[in-house]
């Protein structure tokens, strides 16, 4: 492959309390405004509570969730006095942070969100981006004793529906599994380190580094799975089975127990081989999936350095 | 006055009540409920009325801990006396309501014993709640579930503490029992913390139609883990809190921890250590419910109790 070269990144915002109870990202971003960390090297850094009124609350959203309200449609909807909150603050933040595809639009935008699966650190990307490739091997790299892994969402820019959306480049990171309401030392720890080394990168890119084409393997969804629920009140009739339960990232294969019924029968899984994420998440529940359904899949990289004019 | 040589004669358990959702999103209780509500079968034992209830539906319907307050802080003699109106929280017109049919608490028409159904976000297992040291139909019932479930272990939780004890749901019923089964994340439903819940609760029925029927148990000791202390994050002058549960500590719900152990990280990675004068067993570590409580944790003593024989009156 040819290499590439991008202009420096020189912007950054991280993000947190995209969802009001995940409390990783609060916390990090109110540690950062503390020590009033606005620039690092050559890279200057906004810190963003996203929605502040769920964190208040300490509940996801307060009337819709504002991680899907950054499509194009959404953005541009007129606001009236019926616009629930989080399409208003999408708005703000778009113009604070985007907007969104333009040239003002932040350079780098890194959110910060927890999951109560069992997935270890998930960076979330949703187009194929050499740059995100590249930082996701460097966390990798010096992140050993932690499971790094990366998910990727092919999703077209105008319908990109999440805060990540507003950045030239982006990705999410996803770190579980913690509880809502509840802050883990050990996921902060973890959090922070993994910030700390995307700004290190970032930093190495402006100096004129060049970094060396590679492969990574991340997963790519390809569906998603709801629980069993009874036909008439629409309530959940099974659990997600124990051996599948804390099992992110591990093989299913046709005929592994997926479900577990109050009832005591088991539900296997049937179809092509795939690799389950976001195994019972609390906040998809509401939204009808039990798991999402990935391939795995390599990606190769070429060797990408800043570009100098 | 030692009673270890006699027999106490109690009165039949007759009226049981299982309570599930007092916080509207601890799934296990929530669900087992729900199931019972539709299919009593699993609860039926000879010489017992066993009504499975959703204490708090509307803190249920929005899958949150509770409406306006909580529920299970809302039993107090203040509460349950004032006289009723729309104006009342939610949660205290439905103690009123729920004291109105399962208690009144204190009168001889109160239920005889109920189990309420809780989750925990802490590494606590399963965990029986006891609030009396004197209640012996209690702690020959945690006796027998104790052993019916080993090698599996069922810890107790004695919460007799003066200042620390709160007015439970449950406290309405002569004997009133906590089942606390985490870890489990909030709005998050566990196969095996489910059924680990459904296990001990079968245990306990059976004890139940058991002595009704007549069958004595004979004189036991029960460890149990005796509430002491409340210990808060530390804090800023803003309320906001400045460190979090060790890595050391996370997770290790009734393991010792002595003077000098670390206790919370500092946001920058600094230790604070344990200062108390001996070894505490903590438990309830890092509870999500109990950040607004001011609560990272409480410590508990260890310590034996002797219950003696019981058999029905």
């Amino acid at each position: 492959m040819e290499p590439v070269s991008f202009p420096p990144l020189s912007s950054i915002a991280i993000c947190g309390g995209t969802h009001g109870n995940e409390l990783t990202g609060v916390y990090l971003v109110r540690e950062m405004q503390k020590q009033k960390v606005d620039k690092i090297g050559s890279v200057s850094i906004s810190t963003v509570l996203s929605n502040p009124r769920a964190v208040d609350v300490c509940r996801r959203y307060t009337e819709t969730d504002l991680n899907r309200c950054f499509t194009d449609a959404l953005l541009s909807s007129p606001i009236t006095d019926s616009t629930p909150y989080e399409v208003k603050r999408a708005q703000e933040l778009n113009a604070q942070l985007g907007p969104k595809g333009s040239e003002k639009a932040v350079d780098m935008l890194i959110d910060l969100h927890n999951t109560t699966s069992n997935m270890g650190l998930c960076l979330i990307f949703y187009t194929v981006d050499y740059l995100n490739l590249q930082i996701f091997k460097y966390i990798q790299s010096k992140m050993p004793s932690v499971p790094v892994r990366a998910m990727q969402l092919e999703i077209p820019l105008s319908d990109a529906y999440s805060l990540d959306a507003l950045g030239k480049h982006s990705f999410s990171i996803e770190v579980g599994p913690q509880p809502n309401g509840v802050l883990r030392a050990d996921i902060f720890n973890i959090v922070k380190e993994a910030v700390d080394h995307t700004i290190a990168w970032l930093q190495e890119f402006n100096s004129g580094s060049t970094f060396e084409a590679g492969e990574v393997e991340a997963f790519t969804v390809v569906k998603s799975v709801d629980y069993p629920r009874d036909p008439v009140t629409g309530e959940i009739s099974a659990a997600i089975h124990p051996q599948l339960q804390d099992n992110d990232f591990k093989l299913l294969k046709p005929g592994d127990p997926v479900f577990l019924s109050f009832s005591g029968e088991t539900v296997k899984h049937e179809g092509e081989e795939l690799y389950p994420l976001f195994v019972n998440e609390c906040a998809y529940y509401e939204k009808k999936i039990a798991f999402h359904l990935a391939q795995k899949r390599t990606f190769k990289f070429p060797s990408i350095r800043m570009k100098k004019d | 006055m030692s009673s270890y040589n006699n027999t106490a004669r109690l009165t039949e358990a007759r009226r049981v009540a299982i309570f599930g959702g007092t916080h509207g999103n601890e799934m296990s209780g929530v669900t087992l409920v729900n199931l019972w509500m539709k299919n009593s079968d699993e609860i039926q034992r000879k010489g017992v009325e066993a009504k499975p209830f959703i204490t708090n539906p509307k803190a249920v319907e929005k899958c949150t801990r509770y409406v306006d307050t909580d529920l299970n802080r809302a039993f107090t003699p203040e509460n349950l006396s004032a006289p009723a109106g729309d104006e009342l929280p939610y949660e205290v017109q439905r103690a009123q309501e729920i004291n109105k049919e399962f208690g009144p608490k204190g009168s001889p028409e109160a239920y005889d014993v109920i189990f309420d159904l809780h989750n925990t976000t802490s590494n606590m297992g399963c965990t029986l709640i006891l609030e009396s040291s004197k209640d012996l139909f209690n702690l020959q019932m945690m006796n027998y579930i104790k052993k019916a479930i080993a090698p599996a272990s069922c810890l107790v939780l004695l919460n007799e503490h003066p200042l620390l004890k709160y007015s439970t749901s449950r406290s309405v019923a002569k004997h009133p029992v906590g089942l606390e089964v985490g870890p489990q994340p909030q709005g998050v439903l566990r196969s095996n913390i489910f059924e680990a819940m459904r296990v001990i609760l079968k245990h306990a029925l059976d004890f139940i139609e058991l002595f009704n029927e007549g069958m004595e148990f004979p004189s036991c000791t029960v460890e149990v883990f005796r509430v002491s202390e409340r210990i808060d994050y530390p804090r800023d002058a803003n309320g906001n809190i400045i460190a979090m549960v060790h890595p050391n500590l996370q997770d290790c719900d009734w393991e010792p921890l002595n003077p000098g152990d670390p206790m919370f990280q500092t946001f920058d990675g600094k230790t604070i250590h344990y200062q108390g004068s001996g070894t505490v067993y903590p438990t309830f570590i890092n509870e999500a419910a109990y950040y607004e409580k001011q609560q990272a944790f409480v410590t508990t003593r260890r310590e034996t109790l002797v219950a003696s024989a019981i058999r029905k009156a």
